[in-house]
């Protein structure tokens, strides 16, 4: 039932960000569907997964998405044509029926082995100062080379608006 | 050092938070309507007429000469003289305003009817809690409302109105000595 | 006697869900916990506006409202009154539906962050693993119903000023978060249940509290300054502030939808200030060991007045600042402060008590706080002045 719920919000929350006219409102309906997502997560037992799903894609990714939005758009968008509609759903159905294939076909469905597995806090943690201190480091420095990279450009704008 | 101006600041103002509770002089709010500020003397709202003994009608010293309706600026005051006359303090028959209309929601409170008047009869009144709900016919005032006696006039201007007194009194005193005057030098011409 | 008295919330609750069928007992002490939260605080906001009014006029030499019952203490149900009266204007060319979902929307966030704040000793909504994430997402929530005003009111200044207070919202939420990292590896558990009971104990007569120790001190102050900013008060409140003069994200709602705005607002003024409570004073304990007979609840709040009260007296002794010199303060100052914070954190952890231990976790941050104060002011020093156009 809960599932249920989820699962249409989650839809609903993406149907209407590709359908709806306006960009900004279908930013709003794409925020929902990541409330939906993180509500899943919560579901599922995955409390870090959905927390921070909440606070980097609702709390951040949207508000990056809006700004871009506003500061960039200075124009309607063109009219589309009349099949982009038809070949939207076409390709996005495909796509769904590649990765139902591959998560059936890959055995996921049967259930784990074992019960759930427990990823507290502390496991994740762990793992992410332990096994995966490599990749997290590599992140972080991606992250602030992206930081920077902005920061340089926009300094630059405004060195040459002088 | 940063955050030096912040923590002065701060302690400023505890000092006035605890120190307006302990010294009530330091809110200088005065709560209206419990509490009034005094006015001072020459404090000025909208004019009235002065009128010398009890009676409205016959002390009144307006005698309709209309200057205060030329010289007003904005044109508030209307005037009808009348058409019998009566005697004024010194004696005198005059005219009187048989309608003094001043129209409040006009008057810019200039004072310039009261400067320019030849007779002392038209004054600035101090209450200024006038509000009334007719927007018109509330803000028109008719001889009758302006109309205020001279113990009133005392009460709110006691400087002036023993100076306009003092020159009240003259007036009167050199119009009584100047027919002794003439009689006395027509029978001295008609003894001759 | 005291224990009694202590856990009198819970025992009432348990004695109401006692006389409903067992099925519906869960639901039904979910929703007791929810009524509590949204009697409470509602409440605490009537009385907060009444108090920051006469708080602030004294401050100013002035008497508050002093007008409506004794010394004006029912001047919010004078305000409810106007507030629920008022005509609801709504811009013809208003996005209808965003601009109906905004104060909603804050409103609602703003409740669920008192999901994970434990207000006394077994008294918590929700007993999270991950609370205080939790706490910061449904703040990150927030920020997007403030754009969400600004934009629907198809007006350039409300646009304006809100994408400013997200962006000061954005920024401000760095440090923030930062400080509670510090708290959050002291205890080593992001669950405020947790944290507040790690910080129950006491030495002598001191509590264990993390306010007093020098990482504790610096990282509430820093939470404080950052709490000011995320509720978008004074001195921080020009998204605001700018709506006396031009126009702000809420300058378009009128009546009872400003009134949740207002409500919002300070419902979450509250919550994080309930956070810092949780974080850095302890939560519930009492701040000596021979208090500890007062019911729990009672600590709780009397801490939250106490933070409130500094709100409000600091909301009446700085001037606003500017929206540069806001954004200047949060990256180049508070960040680094709270990487200090957060290193100092960990020294603490490993080092042996004593004095020894307070003096060399402190010197690191007292260190750069002053260089980063030397730092700011040399860009302040006063330059010849050069002009481009007059020579």
């Amino acid at each position: 039932m809960t599932f249920l719920i989820l699962a249409v919000m989650t839809l609903a929350g993406a149907i209407t960000a590709m359908t709806l006219r306006r960009l900004v409102h279908c930013v709003l309906a794409l925020a929902i569907c990541f409330v939906g997502l993180a509500g899943l997560y919560l579901y599922l037992g995955a409390q870090f997964a959905g927390l921070v799903q909440m606070l980097v894609y609702v709390g951040a990714v949207v508000i990056l998405i809006v700004f871009a939005i506003l500061l960039t758009r200075s124009h309607e968008a063109p009219p589309q044509k009349k099949w982009t509609g038809l070949a939207g759903v076409c390709v996005s159905a495909a796509v769904f029926a590649v990765l139902a294939w591959a998560v059936i076909a890959g055995g996921a469905i049967q259930g784990i082995a074992g019960g759930q597995p427990q990823a507290t806090m502390q496991q994740i943690g762990s793992a992410l100062m332990g096994r995966f201190v490599l990749p997290l480091e590599v992140v972080g420095l991606l992250l602030t080379a992206a930081l920077i990279g902005a920061v340089v450009i926009a300094m630059e704008e405004k060195q040459s608006a002088r | 050092m940063l955050g030096e101006g912040i923590v002065k600041g701060l302690a400023e103002t505890a000092r006035n938070f605890f120190g307006s509770y302990a010294e009530k002089e330091r809110l200088t709010t005065v709560q209206f309507p419990e509490e009034r500020l005094v006015q001072p003397e020459a404090t000025r709202v909208f004019p009235f007429l002065v009128y010398d003994t009890d009676d409205a009608e016959k002390g009144l010293r307006c005698v309709a000469c209309k200057i205060c309706e030329v010289e007003c600026p904005p044109k508030c005051i209307t005037i009808e003289k009348s058409t019998e006359k009566k005697p004024d303090f010194t004696g005198k028959p005059q005219f009187f305003p048989a309608k003094f209309d001043i129209d409040v929601s006009v008057c810019m409170s200039c004072q310039i009817c009261v400067e320019v008047c030849p007779f002392d009869a038209i004054k600035m009144d101090t209450a200024f809690e006038l509000s009334t709900d007719d927007r018109f016919g509330g803000l028109l005032w008719e001889k009758e409302r302006l109309a205020k006696s001279n113990e009133y006039y005392h009460s709110i201007h006691p400087t002036e109105a023993a100076e306009v007194d003092e020159q009240l009194a003259e007036k009167k005193a050199k119009a009584e000595a100047k027919p002794a005057a003439p009689a006395a030098t027509t029978g001295a011409a008609a003894a001759r | 006697m005291t224990q009694a008295l202590d856990q009198i919330f819970v025992t009432l609750k348990h004695w109401a869900v006692a006389y409903f069928p067992a099925v519906l007992q869960p639901a039904v002490s979910i929703l007791l916990s929810i009524a509590a939260v949204l009697v409470i605080f509602p409440t605490l906001f009537a009385v907060t506006t009444i108090l920051e009014r006469k708080g602030l006029a004294r401050i100013q030499n002035r008497y508050g409202p002093n007008r409506v019952g004794p010394f004006g203490w029912l001047q919010p149900l004078a305000d409810a009154v106007k507030s629920l009266t008022k005509e609801d204007i709504v811009p013809r060319s208003a996005d209808k539906l965003v601009h109906f979902a905004a104060p909603l929307l804050l409103v609602v966030t703003a409740f669920l962050e008192y999901a994970v704040i434990p207000i006394g000793r077994n008294m918590v909504v929700a007993d999270m693993d991950a609370g205080v994430l939790f706490f910061f997402a449904v703040s990150a929530a927030m920020e997007l119903s403030i754009f969400m005003a600004g934009w629907s009111s198809r007006n350039k200044y409300s646009l304006l000023g809100a994408m400013r207070a997200v962006a000061q919202m954005i920024s401000y939420e760095a440090p923030l978060i930062l400080s509670s990292v510090a708290v959050a590896m002291t205890a080593g558990s992001l669950s405020t249940v947790t944290i507040v009971e790690r910080q129950a104990g006491y030495s002598g007569i001191w509590p264990h509290w993390y306010v007093l120790t020098p990482w504790g001190l610096a990282g509430f102050v820093l939470f404080m300054v950052a709490a000011t900013a995320e509720s978008n008060r004074s001195p921080f409140d020009l998204p605001e502030g700018e709506s006396e003069i031009i126009a702000g994200y809420f300058t378009e709602y009128s009546g009872f939808k400003f009134a949740l705005f207002f409500l919002g607002e300070y419902l979450g003024m509250f919550a994080i200030s309930g956070m810092a409570i949780t974080l850095f004073l302890g939560g519930w304990s009492a701040p000596f060991s021979f208090l500890t007979w007062v019911p729990s609840w009672f600590w709780f709040f009397a801490k939250l007045l106490t933070l409130i009260a500094v709100f409000i007296w600091v909301r009446g002794t700085l001037p606003r600042l500017r929206m540069d010199q806001l954004m200047s303060f949060a990256w180049k100052f508070m960040l680094p402060m709270t990487l200090m914070v957060i290193f100092s954190a960990g020294l603490w952890r490993f080092l042996p008590g004593g004095v020894l231990r307070w003096v060399i976790c402190a010197v690191p941050i007292a260190g750069l706080y002053v260089l980063l104060s030397s730092c700011m002011a040399e860009s302040r020093r006063i330059q010849k002045r050069t002009y481009k156009f007059a020579e």
